[in-house]
């Protein structure tokens, strides 16, 4: 394979991150062995057979070997960096081809047949999305801080993103969102991510716990980091902690003082309170009953908003300028949560939310999966089953067991010290990763090598998180381990492309 | 901010993360059980090994019941194709609807049944299963299963034996861990109370299942299997013979008659009239509405729930308690003029009889106003404060005779029946309102006295011991089946055992004085057997008097105790009387010689004269 005589030997053994291929191969070889695993009981004995997905994943490992490579050591490293927009705009032409061409897989439009090979183009898209992200921030004259910059960052990510949703593969469009991550450390301010946050957890909370509380969260998040911001620290915390805390108990107070009302109805109506109000005063007491504690929340809240903005117009306090727009816009938020979640999401989504959030259980529906691989993964136990004696692996109960649902496998086979072990896999690739990035001296090698970190994160979060019940069922590969060629490919050449920018950057030091 | 530590900023965010997904697994894995017997449950498939039930013999190793085979069609909703309903619905002799709705009665649940099979019908006769099983090759999910059923050889005594049906999901819930849903237990009679010597224990193959519940291979190669162990035999103390012969005397009566072996409290007989056929029993899904909705109510054991007023037979114990209490010695002799007068015109009316008459003439001639005096001699002892202790007293010895309360038989939903204390009589009176005469109609076992058959045969066995009793029971101890030893106590009631004997003379000569001596119960005479027993016609507010009768023989080292009780028979002498005697006739000589009082018996009807409503 090394055929390049103009570099040294030497040179290269010390300008490869060999430690990130080794990590590349030992998880390559750990998902070879779980999906003859997950095949076991129903393909023949041998795992290089080619009618099983374990021989089939055997000749995409070959060849993905080949294309890592290929990168590494034939195609001259300058190319990511010269062509990433003509790349980026030729696989965007292909994610929107794709959606009138393809056959329709479980409801989504993402896949190309050519002959026996399928590939999904969102798996390369990560590629020129990434190339193309690090190509933007890395310009000489851009600032995340300028909105025109920004907001160009954001299109790189959100076109493809936006794109791949119309596919209706949701799952690969999330991955997406890691790139947030990267705009983070290229100077995007840190409020950011908090207010993503918030916005996924206001919608979660309000799906699960109430409009009431979800606003109680809201102002609570806000109360403390507007405190953290600008002066007067214990001033804001002190007042706004205490409405806080008062209005916790306001729901338990008001039930008390409405069934105390409702007891003394008659009494309460004839008691002349105001002289001359007659009828007037019985209205007002059945008005009292029909009052929630949101609409006394939302009423003070409303009271106090004029005179905190002049308190804030007065201190020059941006961020809580900021803060009383948040407020308004979460409850919003909080408010049309449940009309997004009915309308705008899809049956089966709005199906794996509920399940995940535990606002339904339905074991032999949506549930299934989730519940046969916790089962499977929670029968492995410490040090798992051994390898091919699960009896949830072996006879298939999980679907997809080796493709999206490949960490069963390992769950139950190996247990947690196998878990353990590719978990921390993993954490060692994206560390590695970003550490490497670290030391670059050349923007768009550290901003790719943060890409390539934010991806497979996302991937490990979502893929472990949904087989474990953490996450909803989104249906993304598991890198490496996945069975399937395009994603293994797609993968690697995402890696060694990382891998030969930055051999590229140390041949010179 | 510079990057230097936002890289460091996102580590500690990947840090969180990573402890997340692990802090998930570890839970899982290692901290909740429940994922490995659910895995155990998913990929394991148990086939369920069913035990023999117990076989339940006579006393004297004749089967009562036994078992045969039968066949469950199973269904795997699962696995399940596309199939020709009207073909399997031929085959199987039901209707296509019913494969139809259970079909979509499984999809509803399909949740709950997974990958198991469920049980679509039950006792499917052998000819049919064959057939079945012909083609069964057409219908994937379908298939059969052995089951054992109950089998009857002879008919007898099926109120006592009881049924075995399908457990249903409050018994499953009230015996956790022992029945499953399509498993049967025994619900009523012997089959319920010693359901738990019968079942034996349930033995299973365990297999590796694949996701389509296709078996892959024997678990561990079949070291965690269990086979099935066989339900412990029952023998009774019921004489199969003399059991079915009751029933043939009681067809076409409604009431009951209890035959007790005296020397040890075992049941040699217990007729309820009319009762369930063993043929029911062998279906009793199919037959349950009708013997449900019969107005007779064959489902209620006459023998240990009716309760009756016992009639002139409880005489018997009044007057053990007069000689008990001291208020009656065997030579007293009380003038009877065609009954006991009493108040301004009152009159307690008796037949006609010599008169004056003392003790044993009065057993024997069943006299009304003998036991009147017996009764307010008893309630009106100056020992006593008052009335109302008197009668308190006499309730503690009639409750030592085991009337009033539950006997405790090993056979399940005995009745207690009532006797009345002081109590009665205030809340019903007023207190000090009442007196010996108010209640003098307890002296001839009317008023507010009831007892069951079982009640009376008990009696009668106490006094064919001379003053003890066992606890009636059912069940006699055999290999691997225990009894409870108060089976084996003897039971004293609070008369001593010497005033027995004076009474017994009176019974035997109520029975051989011969016909126009003025004993009640000549009919009940067989030569060379000494039969001692006592007539009582109880009054029914329902029609007709109720004919009661309870007898000994012989007298001395008595063999057989029996009480008879024929709803609306009349005097005691016309049916009760005549059937306890052919019944200790066929129990003691084998043969009835009697053949016309028997056939008279057997083909009389009374069904016409029981009110039903």
């Amino acid at each position: 394979m090394i055929t390049e005589g103009a570099i040294p030997q030497r040179r290269l053994r010390q300008s490869i991150d060999w430690a990130l291929v080794g990590v590349y191969l030992v998880l390559l070889l750990i998902g070879w062995i779980s999906i003859y695993a997950s095949i076991h009981s129903t393909g023949p004995s041998s795992i290089f057979a080619w009618s099983a997905r374990s021989g089939k994943q055997f000749v995409w490992m070959l060849t993905a070997l080949g294309l890592g490579g290929l990168i590494l050591f034939i195609i001259p490293p300058k190319i990511w960096e010269a062509l990433p927009i003509p790349m980026y705009l030729a696989v965007l032409g292909l994610l929107v081809l794709v959606i009138f061409v393809s056959k329709d897989v479980k409801g989504s439009h993402s896949w190309f047949e050519l002959g026996p090979v399928k590939f999904q183009p969102a798996e390369i898209s990560k590629i020129t999305t990434s190339l193309l992200l690090a190509f933007v921030l890395s310009q000489q004259n851009f600032k995340m801080g300028r909105f025109k910059d920004f907001v160009l960052a954001v299109l790189v990510i959100a076109v493809p993103m936006l794109v791949i949703v119309a596919e209706s593969e949701t799952g690969s469009a999330l991955v997406y969102a890691g790139f947030i991550f990267v705009l983070y450390r290229e100077g995007l301010s840190g409020w950011w991510l908090g207010l993503i946050g918030l916005v996924i957890g206001l919608f979660i909370s309000t799906l699960t716990l109430g409009a009431y509380w979800s606003v109680i969260v809201l102002l609570g998040v806000l109360v403390v980091s507007t405190s953290l911001s600008g002066g007067d620290f214990w001033k804001k915390l002190g007042l706004g902690g205490a409405f806080v805390l008062l209005m916790a108990f306001l729901p338990s107070a008001w039930d008390a003082v409405c069934a105390w009302v409702q007891g003394r109805m008659d009494w309460m109506a004839n008691v002349a309170w105001v002289p001359a109000a007659g009828e007037s005063q019985t209205y007002f007491w059945s008005f009292l009953l029909k009052v929630k504690p949101i609409y006394i929340l939302l009423a003070l809240s409303i009271l106090a908003i004029p005179p905190l903005a002049r308190y804030a117009y007065r201190k020059r306090d941006g961020f809580m300028a900021v803060a009383l727009a948040t407020f308004v816009a979460g409850v919003l938020l909080v408010f049309s949560a449940d009309y997004i979640f009915q309308e705008v999401l899809q049956p089966h989504q709005r199906g794996r939310i509920e399940v995940l959030l535990g606002m339904k259980e339905d074991l032999s529906g949506v549930g299934y999966n989730v519940n046969q691989s916790k089962i499977a993964i929670g029968s492995g136990g410490m040090f798992g089953k051994g390898f091919l004696q699960g009896t949830q692996t072996t006879f298939g109960f999980v679907p997809e067991q080796s493709t999206d649902f490949i960490f069963c496998t390992v769950g139950e086979e190996w247990g947690f010290v196998g878990c353990l072990v590719v978990i921390l896999l993993y954490t060692f690739l994206i560390v590695r990763l970003i550490l490497d990035a670290e030391r670059c001296r050349g923007k768009f090698t550290r901003i790719y090598g943060y890409c390539v970190a934010a991806c497979f994160f996302m991937h490990l979060f979502i893929n472990v998180g949904m087989t474990v019940g953490l996450m909803p069922v989104i249906g993304i590969p598991l890198p490496f381990l996945s069975y399937g060629g395009s994603s293994l490919w797609a993968f690697t050449v995402l890696l060694f492309i990382f891998l030969a920018l930055y051999r590229d950057e140390k041949k010179y030091f | 901010m510079s990057g230097d530590t936002r890289h460091i900023r996102l580590f500690i965010g990947l840090g969180i993360v990573v402890l997340l997904l692990l802090g998930k697994i570890f839970s899982l894995q290692i901290l909740e059980g429940r994922y490995k017997e659910d895995a155990d449950r998913n990929s394991t498939i148990y086939e369920t090994i069913y035990p023999t039930r117990g076989v339940i013999y006579d006393r004297n190793g004749e089967i009562l019941v036994g078992n045969k085979v039968a066949y469950d069609i199973l269904v795997s909703p699962r696995e399940v194709q596309p199939f020709d309903t009207v073909a399997l619905a031929t085959v199987l002799g039901v209707e296509p609807s019913f494969i139809r709705a259970r079909l979509q009665e499984y999809a509803r649940r399909r949740s709950s049944i997974g990958f198991q099979s469920v049980t679509m019908l039950r006792m499917v006769p052998a000819e049919t299963y064959m057939r079945f099983d012909e083609v069964k090759y057409r219908f994937p999910g379908f298939k059969g299963q052995v089951r054992g059923i109950r089998d009857y050889p002879v008919n007898a005594g099926g109120n006592l034996l009881g049924y075995v049906s399908e457990v249903n999901q409050d018994y499953i819930d009230s015996h956790p861990g022992l029945y499953r849903s399509g498993d049967y237990a025994g619900m009523t009679g012997i089959e319920a109370a010693r359901e738990a010597d019968l079942r034996g224990e349930k033995g299973y193959h365990i297999y590796l299942r694949n996701s389509r519940n296709q078996i892959e291979q024997p678990y561990k190669d079949g070291a965690e299997d269990k086979e099935a162990v066989p339900g412990h035999d029952i023998v009774t103390t019921i004489d199969a013979t003399l059991q079915q012969y009751g029933q043939q005397l009681m067809q076409n009566k409604v009431g009951s008659i209890v035959a007790i072996e005296p020397s040890t409290g075992e049941i040699l007989a217990l007729v309820s009239s009319p009762g369930i056929d063993v043929e029911q029993l062998a279906d009793i899904g199919k037959h349950y509405n009708e013997i449900v909705q019969n107005p007779y109510k064959p489902m209620y054991n006459r023998a240990v729930q009716a309760s009756y007023p016992p009639g002139s037979v409880f005489k018997l114990v009044n007057g053990l308690i007069g000689l008990q209490e001291g208020v009656l010695k065997p030579s007293y002799t009380y003038p009877c003029y065609q009954g006991y007068h009493f108040g301004a015109g009152h009159k307690l009316g008796c037949h006609s009889h010599k008169s004056p008459i003392n003790m044993e003439e009065s057993i024997m001639m069943s006299c009304n106003a003998y036991y009147c005096y017996v009764l307010k001699n008893i309630l009106d002892n100056k020992k006593y404060a008052n009335v109302a202790e008197a009668l308190d007293a006499w309730h503690e010895y009639v409750e030592s005779f085991g009337f009033g309360r539950k006997l405790g038989s090993d056979f399940p939903a005995e009745l207690s029946g009532s006797i009345p204390t002081s109590r009665t009589y205030n809340r019903a009176y007023g207190r000090g309102r009442w007196n010996s005469t108010t209640v003098i109609s307890l002296s001839i076992g009317q008023g507010e006295i009831l007892a069951t058959p079982m009640h009376l045969a008990n009696l009668c066995a106490t006094i064919a011991n001379r003053g003890y009793y066992y606890i009636p029971h059912i069940v006699k101890a055999s290999e691997g089946v225990e009894i409870d030893p108060r089976f084996t106590e003897k039971q004293y009631t609070k008369v001593d055992t010497t005033h027995f004997s004076k009474l017994i003379r009176g019974m035997w000569r109520a029975v051989n004085s011969g016909a126009g001596m003025g004993g009640t119960a000549w009919v009940a005479h067989i030569d060379s057997l000494d039969v001692c027993g006592k007539t009582g016609t109880a009054q029914n507010p329902r029609g007709a008097d109720n004919s009661v009768f309870i007898c000994f023989a012989p007298m001395d080292n008595p063999k057989i105790a029996i009480a008879a009780y024929v709803e609306n028979g009349g005097f005691g002498a016309t049916y009760a009387a005549p059937m306890a005697s052919l019944m200790v006739e066929k129990y003691l000589k084998g043969t009835v010689k009697r053949t016309a009082l028997e056939e008279r018996m057997k083909n009389a009807d009374l069904m016409s004269r029981v009110k039903t409503n």
